[in-house]
């Protein structure tokens, strides 16, 4: 398979997230497109070190990948503490940086 | 000692005094203070004898000497100095003004006992009598305008020194403002001639001025003129005259002081020293003697009708200075300096006289409700005599010869001002009229209650009072001390006033046309390069002038006599008669009115028109209301896109990407 | 080789499938289902790519242990159905129109590049290329920095992870 076909696929998933996150309100929704624009990232990574001959690609999409693990922990942390507080869980609800 | 270390020394020891009295007032006890200042003016006078009798050793011509202490400023060719000059015109007025400031503060000490601003007091008196010798020992113009600003303000401080009446507060602003008014004309004066002349150095300037000025120069009458309005403004001329009046607010000493003896003549010194400018532009000199000679007249009228004690004097100083204005502006220097001495005799000594009165009178000044003090006040009786005799040119006083000799002067240049003399003349028989109608009405008569009050031994004691306006006072700092203090019964006063009238009576033998001419030979040398130098009416001439002067004041004595001795109640009757004629001039010839109308209503105007409109609404209105609205709707603008909403956020981030990579795009095609 | 594209193309529409799943599914549980299975159709592509070591990663790592967390937070929480056109506004027209473009864009991009390698099916590689051998010799020498970064970043988020979801009230324990 040509890598080029690889790339267009990781566009469309990122720009399906992107949408997601446009689009949804539940807050573990939106977590999870950001889980899919990542995942997208990913997956250019490791088609561009195919294409170079380079692991370093691999490695790089490994870090990536801990730190979605990481920042999908937190995230999920705040809904809980969102649920416990008894607000809402829609993320329209939570404006309160507004300026 | 040198000349100029004895100058040094006449101003070093009213600062002294200054400073001590300031820094240690709370420390010397009782009258200390009073002796201190008095005792520092005491020897400024001996350092005058001093430096005048060091001048008198050198020859004629080489008596100017110029001492400088301290350069101010040094940029190229031009310099600032510290510096005074000791010639025979700075002495004569330093031995007069310190003379007569050494007589009024002993008066002083006696009168302002109870005052409980007493220190303060002599502190500011110290500050005048230095700054008015800075004035007159200056040797650049910039050191006589410090000097200049000075006096003003110790005149502020000392008029208003009974600081919690209104009308004293209002009469030292309304002096400071005219004042200013004459600061502004002296600084312009001197820009000009330093512009011309690339110096502010006295003797450099009058050394250059008539290379650089033609005659009647439009720069230099420019010049002259506006030295004129600083001289007016000081000396209380027409037309920024009419703070004097007010300026009686002040207490007895003060008026003495200062308006009589030294900073109204302020206003003369410096024509008398700027002589060789105002010699270059004949047309100032004019404006000048008429000026003074309308002063004379307006004065001399308004004194006639006014009926507080202090304010007669004071339009009689009025008078005398325009006197010695004209003389100084026909060129009769010495004469006009003559008489500047003179007049500090008599005149302060009257103010002396009248500040008795006044503590007789338990601090009235009207002169309706004096009379018959004569037996009740022997010494201020025949004091106050002495010097309405001197003021009224009575022959053989001393004002008779100085009034005259300036008048001599005046018929000896011919021409125009011949109408002047004979204003000059006139003025003299009014002048003796209101002197003696003061003279009669305080103290001939029926005596009034104060009056025999006294005689039994008494003092009379009304409720402290504001004498204008009849508001009540306490006598508290800030208001007249409790005590009054009548000559007769305090002995510093009859010490101080006693020397002036012995001088009232024998100066004159100081300038006897003919015989001797002690003051026009001792500045000789300051006014050896004017004009006028030798050109000295004929011993005749100035005899007759003499005998129509003397027969003018016995003229007017002898009408005051009828009017007020022989038929008491005439002065009404022709009150009644002229009462039109009376308002005009009991309101000052509506001056006041005037300014009031042409110059202070218009300034309030404007300055309300500032406040409200420049102010408020267009500086805080438009421009920084303007800048900050503009500033709070663009921040409104930006606030706009702040929602809070995660996913406006998410868009916008986006967008961003999206402009990124069509940037991208675009650019690699 | 027809395999392999075989294999691409289901793959690709199985991950394509779970995104738009993602997306468009009003349950969340079903979101995270979908999640599940574009992650296991990402790793088919890795495997795809030669890159055996981080296909498994993905197994184990995401598609297991991290969806599991989503799974406990959806139980915990309780999924509530969200109705089917958000009330967004201007927002939700305009969101997918945006990823629209920028999908356009990206694959303008992609396919209108003159690289010639995107059009190769890339480099010669070794059998080893994506072995846990080559990987872990990679990441203790020359990214050892990020490693430890990384593994610093996850005692981060551990330690923030209990802070944020402690219970306030009976502490003093």
């Amino acid at each position: 398979m040509d890598i080029g076909w690889f790339v267009v696929l990781s566009a469309f998933i990122f720009c399906i997230g992107a949408a997601g996150v446009l689009t949804r309100r539940n807050p573990l929704v939106v977590l999870l497109c950001l889980e899919l624009m990542l995942n997208a990232g990913n997956l250019a990574l490791v088609a561009f070190a195919r294409m170079h001959g380079n692991q370093a690609g691999q490695v790089f999409a490994l870090i990536v990948m801990v730190v979605a693990a990481c920042e999908v922990v937190i995230g999920l942390g705040i809904i809980v503490a969102m649920y416990r507080n008894r607000l809402p869980i829609d993320v329209d609800e939570m404006s309160e940086l507004r300026g | 000692m040198s000349a100029t270390t004895y100058g040094w020394l006449i101003l070093a020891f009213p600062l002294a005094g200054l400073l001590v009295i300031s820094f240690g007032w709370r420390v010397l006890p009782g009258r200390t203070p009073g002796w201190i200042a008095s005792g520092a003016i005491g020897l400024s006078f001996l350092s005058s004898i001093g430096a005048a009798i060091k001048l008198d050793d050198r020859p004629e011509d080489a008596r100017a000497l110029v001492d400088t202490a301290y350069t101010y400023a040094a940029t190229g060719n031009f310099r600032v100095n510290l510096a005074i000059l000791v010639d025979p015109l700075a002495i004569f007025m330093c031995l007069v003004v310190s003379g007569v400031s050494f007589l009024i503060h002993v008066y002083s000490v006696a009168y302002m006992s109870g005052d409980r601003g007493f220190a303060r007091f002599f502190a500011y008196m110290n500050f005048f009598v230095f700054s008015m010798l800075l004035l007159v020992l200056a040797s650049n113009f910039v050191l006589l305008i410090v000097g200049w600003a000075f006096v003003g303000a110790a005149s502020y401080l000392l008029i208003a020194f009974w600081y919690r009446r209104e009308t004293a507060t209002a009469a030292g602003i309304k002096a400071f403002v005219i004042n200013v008014i004459g600061d502004v004309g002296l600084v312009i004066a001197a820009f000009l001639i330093l512009d011309k002349t690339g110096s502010l150095d006295y003797l450099t300037v009058f050394a250059k001025a008539g290379e650089v000025f033609p005659s009647n120069d439009g720069t230099v009458v420019a010049i002259c003129l506006l030295l004129l309005v600083g001289a007016f403004a000081k000396s209380a001329q027409l037309p920024l005259h009419t703070w004097l009046p007010d300026a009686m607010e002040g207490p007895t000493p003060v008026s003495a002081l200062i308006h009589a003896a030294t900073m109204v003549t302020a206003g003369v010194y410096p024509i008398a020293r700027t002589h060789v400018l105002f010699e270059l532009a004949p047309t100032a000199q004019d404006v000048s003697a008429i000026l003074g000679t309308a002063t004379l007249v307006f004065a001399a009228s308004v004194a006639v009708v006014v009926t507080d004690l202090k304010r007669v004097i004071a339009y009689s100083t009025m008078s005398q200075i325009g006197y010695m204005v004209l003389g100084v502006s026909v060129g009769a220097y010495g004469a006009g300096m003559f008489h500047l001495m003179t007049h500090a005799f008599f005149k302060s000594l009257l103010f002396m006289c009248a500040g008795s009165v006044i503590a007789a009178m338990a601090g009235n000044q009207d002169l309706d409700r004096m009379g018959g003090f004569r037996k009740a006040m022997p010494f201020t009786f025949v004091t106050f005599l002495i010097g309405a005799l001197a003021l009224s040119g009575f022959p053989l006083t001393s004002g008779f010869f100085s009034k005259d000799e300036v008048l001599a002067f005046t018929i000896n240049r011919g021409g125009g001002y011949l109408a002047l003399a004979v204003l000059g003349y006139l003025a003299a028989a009014v002048t003796a009229f209101y002197a003696f109608r003061l003279v009669f009405r305080v103290f001939y008569g029926e005596p009034v209650e104060e009056a025999r009050e006294l005689q039994s031994g008494g003092m009379a004691h009304h409720a402290p009072a504001n004498p204008m306006t009849g508001e009540s006072e306490d006598t508290d700092v800030g208001f007249p001390g409790p005590e009054h203090h009548v000559a007769e019964r305090a002995l510093p006063m009859r010490v101080a006033m006693a020397p002036l009238a012995l001088l009232s009576v024998v100066a004159g033998a100081l300038s006897i046309p003919g015989v001797t001419d002690a003051v026009e030979n001792f500045l000789d040398p300051s006014f050896a390069d004017s004009r006028f130098h030798n050109t000295m009416p004929s011993d005749g001439a100035q005899l007759l002038d003499l005998v129509v002067g003397g027969l003018m004041s016995i003229a007017g004595i002898t009408l005051a006599y009828h009017l007020y001795v022989r038929r008491p109640g005439t002065a009404r009757v022709i009150q009644e008669r002229f009462a039109g004629l009376h308002r005009f001039l009991v309101n000052k010839w509506y001056f006041d009115e005037l300014y009031d109308l042409l110059i202070v209503r218009p300034l309030a105007m404007a300055g309300s028109f500032g406040q409200r409109v420049v102010e408020t609404d267009f500086v805080q209105g438009t421009i920084v209301g303007g800048a900050t609205g503009v500033v709070r709707v663009g921040t409104s603008m930006a606030r706009a896109v702040q929602t809070g909403y995660l996913r406006a956020y998410a868009l916008l981030l986006l967008t961003g990407v999206l402009g990124l990579v069509l940037y991208f795009l675009i650019s690699s095609s | 080789m027809w395999f392999e594209q075989f294999l691409f193309f289901v793959t690709a529409i199985g991950a394509l499938g779970g995104a738009l799943g993602v997306v468009m599914l009003r349950n969340p549980f079903y979101s995270v289902l979908a999640l599940v299975v574009h992650l296991l159709a990402l790793a088919v592509l890795f495997l795809l790519l030669r890159a055996e070591f981080l296909a498994a990663a993905q197994v184990v790592v995401y598609a297991s242990a991290v969806m599991v967390l989503y799974v406990f937070v959806v139980a915990y929480i309780g999924g509530a159905d969200e109705p089917l056109r958000p009330e967004g506004g201007p927002l939700a027209t305009f969101g997918p129109l945006f990823a629209a473009a920028l999908a356009i864009e990206l694959s303008i991009a992609v396919l209108g590049t003159g690289l010639e390698a995107v059009d190769t099916r890339g480099a010669d590689i070794g059998p080893d290329f994506g072995a846990p051998g080559q990987i872990g010799a990679l990441l203790l020498r020359r990214f050892l920095v990020p490693f430890e970064g990384a593994s610093f970043l996850l005692l981060m988020a551990a330690v923030g992870a209990v802070v944020l979801a402690r219970r306030r009230r009976g502490l003093e324990a």
